[in-house]
């Protein structure tokens, strides 16, 4: 008699698993995994080493949700595997195989685990498609100060630094261009140096001296 | 002496211009007041940075893409020879000959042509207003480059962090940094928007950069110019190493030269050729005539136009083809992004095993599954990828630089870098061209004794640039980017081609081509032979006439648009149509107007 309970209880598990997990279960999700995509030439192949994994780190997931409850491999169900890598899964309760998770809690305990999730398969978000749970956005970066605030200042600083140096040696400029002149205007009875109109000969010699076109002589009027 | 040659009675037209004697004597006393280029590589350099602009950059690549690729090179350059390197040899000998600014040069040929040189002047106005507030949105971008990511290639979380800011999801980051971000741009050109402080303050700078470099004329602009106008060419070869090596880039190279020797039976490709290259060349503008105005009196200015025109030509090729390898990188990103989304959603839809679809194979997949389940390949809507599509999208202006090219960057490994190396080539070849704008402005005001004599020349420019800065906010509210393309339509376009016509004119038959020849013959050493004459006395100038009308009756005759972010086509306002004629017409019409304002001035006094 215990035979045969055993027996029928053998066969009835597996056949339980199945009606639990099954395609568009409601508190399930189905699962995408692009691992050629993100690897490439190092993509590993998907075994049922890999499900397993998969299967572990899953119930480490709801187990770190639901305040280290034990979770078991056996409470993670999959099924409707397909060679694209994609499959469904629900979560049953330790207590009680036959009830589900519900697909909040499950929801909740990817979103918080998910960045562990991708890495135990050395995954991205977008390579890890857990359907109808988006990633979460990453938060923008805030600056104190804007970076193009700091470039400005930096611009204007050796611009304006720029502009008042040479206003500067301009001003310089003609200060010394004036001084010269300055003395010799008192001169008067031409004491010491030739004067002739105040204007020392020294000074016309002077770099800065500019020549005067008028005092040229002048072609154009006495061709006649 | 006899003058022959047909030529319109000019008297005291010796009393006006320095005989050929007195310029020797001014040559080797090197007495006068006139400044002096450093050498020649200033003056070489400082014209070529005057004539390679953004345009370069931005426009001749797009004319030659749509005018059949590799074909447009024949009207370009056939009109780079019969029109613009006749106009540039007579800028240069006439600005070296006569010794002064526009406004000096044309009230020297004939007092009546006074008119000529106030147009210049107020073009080189107009122009510099706007094309400085482009160097500050490219200022704008340049200390946005200094972190990583680059702003604009994500799109900012939205408000309640949700989600992405819907503006920026239903078009694309580089479009939202650009519309919202930079310009905060409004939906008509009637809505001001208020003053964006974040532009203003670039604005700032752009000016103050442009005056430190101006400050005292061709003293310190000819220093600015040794960089500005290197620059460009250094950062073109980087990106021409770079692009060839980015995935992609031979087709955008392909793309860009395959004639299509149709379109040269097509007279807009004419037309557009002989506007690009007259536009290229800043003719007109009256800075080139007084930057050739402070070189010595035997300078070979023959040489100087040949060589610079080609410098130009090659420059436009030479940018054309950096831009498309990168470009051509930016399209086959898209193309394979695209492809790869498709058939992503085939696989995920059919559980197939992944790469068992992939490039090589995708149309043929399609068509087996589209065959055996038609009715979901049509729900699944699946995108049509077209690499052309891609290669032809929004590729001139302010798009080309600030939403293609920012995209592609962003593509690139290093982004921030290239970013920072292509907005100072734009920097660089913008403030170049603004050096001789401000020319054109500077040494006018100063001929028509606007500014009283005590002032230095630093505090004029310092001025100008404050006036300048102060209108140019206009460009810097809201709406500023619909002002600009206005600016840029209206007042740098016809009234430019009317003074090139009348400069050519002036010169050949009111200065009398015959005392130009011989002029040329006493600066350097050969009369012009029969190619500058017959482009001078009659190519060039017809070539000049046909653009001009062509130009004038599409404008007329078509009701103006403008787009606006929504996008759509809007009509302009009304009171539009009296800004217009202010823009175009107030230059255009100041060259009859100071003739015959000094007849009727002559008459009654």
């Amino acid at each position: 008699m215990r035979c045969v309970w055993m027996v029928c209880v053998l066969c009835l598990a597996p056949a339980v698993a199945a009606i639990l997990c099954k395609p568009d279960v409601t508190d399930g999700y189905k699962v995408r995994l692009s691992i050629k995509t993100a690897l490439g030439d190092d993509a590993y192949e998907w075994s049922k080493s890999e499900l397993f994994l998969f299967r572990a780190v899953l119930a480490f997931a709801v187990q770190r949700k639901t305040n280290n409850v034990n979770y078991d491999v056996s409470n993670i169900l999959v099924c409707d595997e397909t060679e694209r890598v994609s499959f469904w899964f629900v979560v049953t309760t330790p207590d009680n195989t036959s009830e589900l998770l519900p697909k909040l809690v499950v929801e909740n305990a990817i979103r918080e685990n998910r960045h562990r999730i991708n890495s135990a398969f050395l995954l991205t978000d977008q390579t890890l498609d857990f359907v109808g749970i988006n990633p979460t956005l990453a938060a923008p970066i805030e600056y104190d100060t804007p970076p193009w605030l700091i470039v400005f200042g930096v611009v204007m600083g050796v611009v304006c630094a720029g502009i008042v140096a040479l206003l500067v040696s301009t001003f310089l400029q003609k200060k010394r261009a004036k001084k010269p002149s300055a003395d010799p205007v008192d001169d008067e009875d031409g004491s010491g140096s030739i004067a002739g109109n105040g204007i020392l000969c020294e000074s016309i010699g002077d770099k800065d001296g500019t020549y005067n076109q008028g005092f040229t002589d002048d072609d154009r009027f006495t061709k006649l | 002496m006899v003058f022959t040659g047909l030529k319109m009675p000019n008297p005291g037209l010796d009393q006006r211009v320095l005989s050929h004697a007195q310029l020797e004597k001014l040559e080797v006393e090197e007495a006068g007041e006139r400044p002096k280029w450093d050498n020649k590589a200033q003056y070489m350099l400082t014209c070529v940075g005057f004539c390679v602009g953004l345009g370069n950059v931005w426009r001749f690549p797009y004319l030659c893409q749509s005018h059949g690729g590799g074909a447009f090179m024949i009207p370009f350059l056939i009109l780079l020879v019969l029109e613009g390197i006749p106009l540039l040899h007579l800028e240069f000998a006439i600005g070296q000959r006569l010794r002064r600014g526009s406004i000096g040069v044309w009230s020297s040929i004939n007092p009546y042509m006074l008119g000529v040189g106030i147009a210049s002047m107020c073009v080189s106005l107009l122009v510099s207003l706007y094309y400085n507030t482009i160097i500050a949105w490219v200022l704008w971008y340049f200390f946005n480059s200094f972190q990583e990511p680059l702003p604009w290639s994500q799109c900012p979380v939205n408000v309640n962090r949700t989600g992405l800011e819907w503006e920026c999801e239903s078009s694309s980051p580089v479009d939202y940094f650009w519309y919202r971000n930079t310009l905060n741009i409004t939906s008509a050109i009637d809505e001001p928007g208020g003053l964006q402080w974040w532009m203003v303050l670039c604005l700032i700078s752009a000016w103050a950069v442009l005056y430190v470099c101006c400050i005292r004329g061709i003293e310190t602009t000819g220093k600015a110019v040794y960089v500005t106008s290197t620059l460009p060419y250094v950062v073109l070869t980087i990106f021409l190493i770079r692009g060839l090596t980015l995935k992609g880039s031979i087709s955008g190279i392909k793309f860009l030269f395959t004639p299509d020797l149709d379109e040269l039976s097509n007279p807009a490709t004419w037309l557009d050729a002989g506007a690009q290259v007259f536009y290229s060349f800043s003719l007109a503008f009256g800075g080139l005539i007084s930057f050739s105005s402070y070189n010595s009196v035997h300078n070979n200015c023959e040489q100087d136009a040949v060589i610079i025109s080609i410098i130009n030509a090659f420059t436009s090729i030479f940018a054309a083809t950096v831009i498309y390898t990168i470009i051509g990188f930016r399209a086959t990103q898209r193309y394979d992004d695209c492809l790869a989304g498709n058939i992503l959603t085939l696989i995920n839809m059919f559980d197939l095993p992944e790469k068992s679809i992939d490039d090589s194979n995708y149309a043929s997949s399609l068509s087996h599954l589209n065959s055996t389940y038609p009715a979901i390949i049509s729900n699944l809507q699946l995108k049509t990828c077209n690499l052309n599509t891609f290669l032809t999208e929004g590729v001139e202006g302010t798009g080309l630089a600030f939403i293609v090219f920012t995209e592609a960057i962003t593509k690139m490994p290093l982004a921030p870098l290239w970013s920072v190396l292509f907005f100072i080539m734009l920097f660089c070849l913008g403030l170049s061209s603004m050096f001789g704008n401000i020319e054109g402005v500077l040494v006018p005001l100063q001929d028509l004794k606007v500014f009283p004599k005590s002032w230095s020349k630093e505090a004029i420019s310092g001025v100008t640039c404050l006036v300048c800065c102060c209108i140019g906010l206009i460009f810097v509210q809201g709406s500023g980017n619909y002002w600009l393309a206005l600016f840029d339509s209206f007042a740098g376009s016809i009234p430019l081609l009317i003074t090139g016509f009348c400069e050519m004119v002036g010169v050949v038959y009111v200065y009398g081509i015959d005392r130009f020849n011989e002029d040329l013959k006493f600066m350097i050493g050969h009369k012009p032979n029969i190619f500058w004459q017959s482009t001078w006395r009659v190519i060039s100038p017809l070539i000049m006439l046909v653009i001009f009308l062509f130009y004038f009756a599409t404008t007329i005759s078509k009701e103006l648009f403008y787009i606006s972010w929504d996008p759509e086509s809007k009509p302009y306002p009304v009171w539009i149509y009296i800004i217009i004629f202010l823009l175009a017409g107030v230059p255009s019409l100041a060259v009859p107007g100071a003739a015959l304002f000094r007849a009727i001035w002559k008459r009654y006094c």
